[in-house]
């Protein structure tokens, strides 16, 4: 297989591309252009983005396998950490400027409302594979192991698409959106599943 | 923000209104859009003028009536009140209308009237909205017949001593303060007496979220969020929402021995 060429500026470009909304974010914080309700609109785009870049660091080994480009793995690190922060950022606000730290409020919510559990279930299980993305960590699990983990992406992702599709007050189109990319995703990659094990059926009838 | 200048009235409250921009352009009116922003800027093809309202049903004097000739019936009072949205944002919004007894009593509702039924205008073409199935439309809302006579319940042609944007639910508009704002039908063009409790648009939509009555009341939770706090609009912190939003010394009487948690 031919080495593809070393593409020095394809993180960089994808750390400045994902962060970019950040920095738009903080910045009509700061000249007041947020709208009458600046709280919501940053929930709402916190949580947007994570789900954003959480989805498309999903689609990296699929897109992968239909096109036959080599790059999209390289940046699928950096897109999870990227979803991982912005989901982080996202809790956080809730917790510390949308409900003040009221912790009985927030017990509260945690306890008796479905999409805020759901929502939090999927950030708890992205903490584990944020903590094993380095190198070393898939040296110390053993690739299989830390890939059997690393699955769990797609249930902590899933579990965010339905957080969304409970929060919106009528139209679900936009989770729905998600929801679909999702899906296709994960078609993608067991179709692969299915294909790799014949091959190996093949390999070992022979 | 200017204070108004006139006396205080009986049922103003003194807090401070919040900005006009804020409250022109952070609006639930579906007929425009899901986005809060969507109704300021596609509301402008909405004609406010002329404009009809039909009352009929359980009343001796059903009549169809220019919005202008009925306005000339009553003289407008300006209103400071609390909006207290079941999203659990709040606004204090002055404004310009007049009682909605008043025109009740004037076509004279018959013994049978029980209940009030409103209709929101349905033109796709005025209300770019109404092409998407979102909700079922036209908008509809009700009060029970004693809600409608109190005098807290107006009906608003203006807001901040101006004629109401149309975002905001031009040309005719009900306020209901201590209830959940989206009991607050906007443009309204039929207003009927029956003898039944009438549908409402967010109680078909989703009936475990939204009751009827629909009061403001910080100890029913919606099933999603809780309705103990508000966030005021322009303000960083949650306050603590008030029972009948503030309003309970003058209508929790309409209330008495209601189970509130059934019929909220």
């Amino acid at each position: 297989m031919a080495s593809s060429p070393p593409l020095p500026w394809l993180k960089p470009a994808f750390l400045v591309g994902g962060l970019s909304p950040l920095a738009l974010l903080l910045l009509e914080l700061a000249r007041g252009t947020l709208g009458a309700n600046p709280i919501e609109r940053v929930l709402n785009q916190t949580g947007m983005l994570a789900l954003l870049v959480l989805v498309a660091s999903l689609a990296c080994t699929p897109l992968k396998l239909v096109t036959g480009w080599t790059w999209p793995p390289r940046v699928r690190k950096l897109l999870g950490l990227l979803g991982f922060g912005y989901a982080l950022l996202h809790f956080l606000v809730y917790v510390g400027v949308d409900q003040g730290l009221r912790m009985g409020a927030l017990l509260e919510d945690i306890t008796k409302r479905p999409f805020i559990t759901v929502g939090l279930l999927a950030l708890v299980l992205l903490v584990p594979l944020a903590v094993t993305s380095t190198q070393g960590m898939v040296r110390r699990l053993g690739f299989p192991r830390w890939q059997r983990l690393h699955r769990l992406a797609y249930v902590a992702v899933s579990l965010g698409v339905v957080h969304f599709v409970w929060r919106v007050k009528q139209d679900v189109t936009e989770p729905l959106v998600y929801g679909g990319v999702l899906a296709l995703l994960f078609a993608i990659r067991l179709a692969e599943a299915v294909r790799k094990r014949r091959a190996r059926a093949a390999l070992s009838a022979t | 923000v200017p204070k108004p200048k006139r006396p205080r009235g009986p049922y103003d409250t003194d807090e401070t209104p919040t900005p006009y921009e804020d409250a022109t352009t952070y609006n639930n009116f579906f007929e425009f859009g899901a986005a809060k922003g969507d109704p300021a800027e596609n509301a402008h093809t909405l004609k406010p003028r002329p404009w009809t309202i039909v009352i009929d049903g359980e009343v001796a004097k059903p009549q169809r009536v220019d919005l202008d000739t009925m306005q000339a019936w009553f003289p407008l009072e300006d209103r400071v009140y609390r909006m207290r949205c079941v999203e659990a944002w709040s606004m204090v919004i002055p404004w310009l209308g007049f009682p909605l007894a008043g025109l009740l009593r004037r076509v004279e509702p018959t013994s049978k009237a029980k209940y009030v039924a409103f209709t929101t205008l349905k033109d796709p073409t005025q209300m770019p909205g109404q092409r998407t199935d979102t909700l079922e439309w036209p908008y509809v809302e009700g009060l029970r017949l004693d809600e409608a006579l109190h005098p807290l319940t107006m009906l608003a042609v203006g807001m901040y001593g101006k004629v109401l944007p149309n975002q905001n639910g031009a040309p005719l508009r009900l306020v209901v303060p201590w209830k959940y704002g989206f009991k607050g039908i906007k443009s309204i063009v039929r207003i009927s007496l029956t003898e039944k409790e009438p549908p409402t648009t967010w109680n078909l939509a989703n009936e475990r979220e939204y009751g009827f009555f629909a009061n403001v009341n910080p100890q029913v939770a919606h099933p999603r969020w809780s309705q103990a706090t508000e966030r005021r609009i322009g303000e960083l912190r949650r306050r603590p929402t008030l029972p009948f939003n503030g309003y309970a010394e003058q209508v929790a009487s309409l209330y008495t021995g209601m189970d509130l948690r059934k019929y909220f």
